[in-house]
């Protein structure tokens, strides 16, 4: 019981690494990025080449994936993202899906549409029991970085100059640029953070979520659920609504197999029918 | 609005042609007939998406779910109650009407970006259905010993599909009548007003959620009347009627012949089909890469630019023959 729940938490909180990089592009340039799987999807492969061909040591991977999902956000935020913030969402949801697409057919061409496997170190493999609960040590692991993580998002957004330019840049972008905010500059570096935390949520995923060339359609409705349902105000949000989505989906293919994959849409559904806005909004708009 | 009225309750020369061109080829070339067939189904598939796109304003991930129902539906009609293909898609229409009706109460909540989630989950939980209750929909092996009986009794379902291809084409115009009456009805311009501005819409008195679910409803109908078609004219239901590539392929047909008048679907569907035999036939592989960078493309040139474009070079091909293009 108490396993169950705490392998939800774990994949509750790769969930929330993994989309709330899109909860930021929604909620600061109103953009329906559904091509975040794909930056995910390429930290995971990184991962695998890295660890597989290369012999890179699996933590060293894990920066590495962030950086490498960060600098293609970096890349392609200027070039093509930026064109269409201003455009309808139905434009922007064309361009991502096709994205998204390019990336699965590329990755098919270059790996082949086989399931990739993460060879993870020895330290992290096996289970301990704590306090009488079994415990993967893998999943441990992914609780105290993801944990850790949501906390330092926390804080930066919360206590330094950029969270603080950056809320400004969420809230009114006309007037933070008046400020002499560089609004561009923070699109940019927060595109490529969110590309980049995608990264890293697809190279710790990659072994619990299964990587194959599929993974960003597989995944575009965990990630949707979590930012419609969380809203894109604030980090606690998405944290709660993917811990929520984790803990529900493990949950219920666990108890109920037949149904389990159901048990999500059922959640969803119910929120949406209680909350049409999603669970935690501002009184704004 | 007298003068949308006007132009649009006249049958345009252009019109008329365009479906004496569908007939002369369905005539013309019975060799190809089964890709005819698939032409006019997936422009009826477009044609449904444009009513809730074009015309409703809903962006729709998941408009599968309702083609795939129409077609499992069908199909179970054909084995369980008769195998009379018009009672079939009667049935199958109906039924994705139903579903439609159902799922607005939930598509019609919340923001666009609710409803991306919301459509895209109805797609995946009917694909998920489809999937678990094998039993009853043969799972992933499809549903097969679908025998349909001839139409009226006289024309029987052949193998190159040429009844098949007639018999979609006929459905396609009697449905394209029913949406282009609509569309030209105050309803299908209160729709316009609400698609526009949402606002000043409900400022001016329209129901807007009310209206809203009545397009989504219609929509859904078309698209399960289009599946239907594919079950009929094919003898077969398998999981991929209801899979996202197929709500995507729709929206990509869409797209290609532009949103929001009723011969964007059917032009677009034109172009898709033998866009994807060209490319299929090229890299049968990777046709998905293909056409991800067809989507991106068109975005970036930009939607309005490519069909103003084209429009304004019909317009100046053909500039005596009044109205705007």
């Amino acid at each position: 019981m108490l396993t169950i729940l705490f392998d939800g938490i774990a994949y509750g909180m790769l969930l929330f690494v993994l989309a709330c990089g899109l909860a930021v592009t929604l909620g600061l340039m109103n953009f329906a990025n559904l091509a975040h799987g794909s930056f995910a999807m390429a930290g995971g492969y990184l991962t695998v080449v890295l660890t597989s061909q290369w012999g890179v040591p699996f933590l060293l991977t894990l920066p590495l994936a962030f950086v490498f999902s960060a600098v293609l956000g970096a890349i392609l935020e200027p070039t093509l993202y930026r064109h269409l913030y201003g455009r309808s969402h139905l434009d922007q949801v064309l361009f991502s899906i096709g994205l998204v697409f390019m990336s699965v057919a590329a990755i098919d061409y270059g790996f082949g549409a086989s399931q990739q496997f993460v060879r993870l170190p020895e330290f992290l493999m096996g289970r301990i029991e704590l306090g009488g609960v079994t415990i993967g040590i893998y999943r441990l692991f992914i609780v105290i970085i993801c944990g850790a993580l949501a906390l330092a998002l926390h804080l930066m957004l919360s206590r330094t100059r950029f969270g603080s330019r950056l809320r400004a840049a969420v809230d009114d972008s006309r007037v933070a640029s008046g400020l002499g905010i560089n609004v561009n500059r923070v699109f940019l570096l927060t595109f490529a953070f969110g590309s980049g935390l995608a990264g890293l949520g697809g190279a710790l995923g990659a072994e619990l979520l299964g990587l194959d060339p599929w993974f960003p359609l597989k995944f575009m409705i965990y990630f949707l659920i979590v930012v419609a349902v969380g809203g894109t105000a604030t980090i606690s949000g998405p944290l709660i609504a993917a811990l929520l989505l984790g803990i529900a989906d493990v949950a219920g293919k666990y108890y109920i197999p037949q149904f389990g994959a159901f048990i999500i849409y059922v959640v969803m559904v119910a929120v949406l029918l209680w909350r049409p806005q999603g669970l935690f909004v501002r009184g704004r708009r | 609005m007298s003068a949308v009225k006007m132009s649009g309750s006249r049958i345009r020369v252009a019109e008329f042609l365009f479906w004496l061109l569908a007939v002369a080829v369905m005539w013309g070339f019975p060799q190809h007939a089964a890709l005819w067939a698939e032409i006019v189904i997936l422009a009826l598939f477009a044609l449904s998406l444009d009513l809730i796109l074009g015309y409703g304003g809903i962006v729709s991930l998941g408009h599968a779910a309702f083609f795939g129902f129409g077609a499992y539906a069908a199909g179970l009609f054909a084995i369980h109650v008769s195998p009379d293909p018009l009672l079939g898609l009667v049935a199958a229409t109906a039924g994705a009407a139903l579903l439609g009706l159902l799922s607005s109460v939930i598509v019609l909540r919340g923001s666009d970006l609710t409803r991306l989630m919301v459509t895209l989950a109805v797609g995946l939980i009917l694909f998920e259905v489809a999937n678990r209750f094998s039993g009853l929909t043969g799972g992933a092996d499809g549903l097969p010993g679908i025998f349909i009986d001839p139409i009226f009794g006289r024309f029987e379902f052949d193998l190159a599909g040429v009844t098949g291809g007639w018999y979609s084409l006929v459905v396609l115009f009697l449905l394209f009548v029913v949406a282009r009456r609509l569309t030209r009805s105050p309803f299908g311009v209160g729709l316009e007003a609400i698609r526009d501005n949402r606002l000043r819409a409900t400022a001016i008195g329209i129901p807007v959620n009310q209206r809203l679910a009545a397009i989504y409803t219609i929509g859904a109908a078309f698209a399960g009347a289009a599946g239907a078609l594919l079950t009929q004219t094919t003898g077969f239901a398998s999981l991929d009627v209801l899979s996202f590539e197929r709500s995507a392929d729709v929206l990509l047909a869409l797209v290609l012949g532009g949103t929001g008048y009723l011969y964007g679907g059917l032009i677009g569907a034109v172009i898709f089909v033998l866009m994807h035999d060209l490319l299929s036939a090229w890299t049968p592989h990777y046709w998905l890469f293909w056409m991800g960078f067809a989507l991106v493309a068109i975005v970036l040139i930009g939607r309005e630019r490519l069909y103003g474009g084209v429009a304004g070079a019909i317009a100046r091909l053909a500039p005596k023959r009044g109205g705007r293009a």
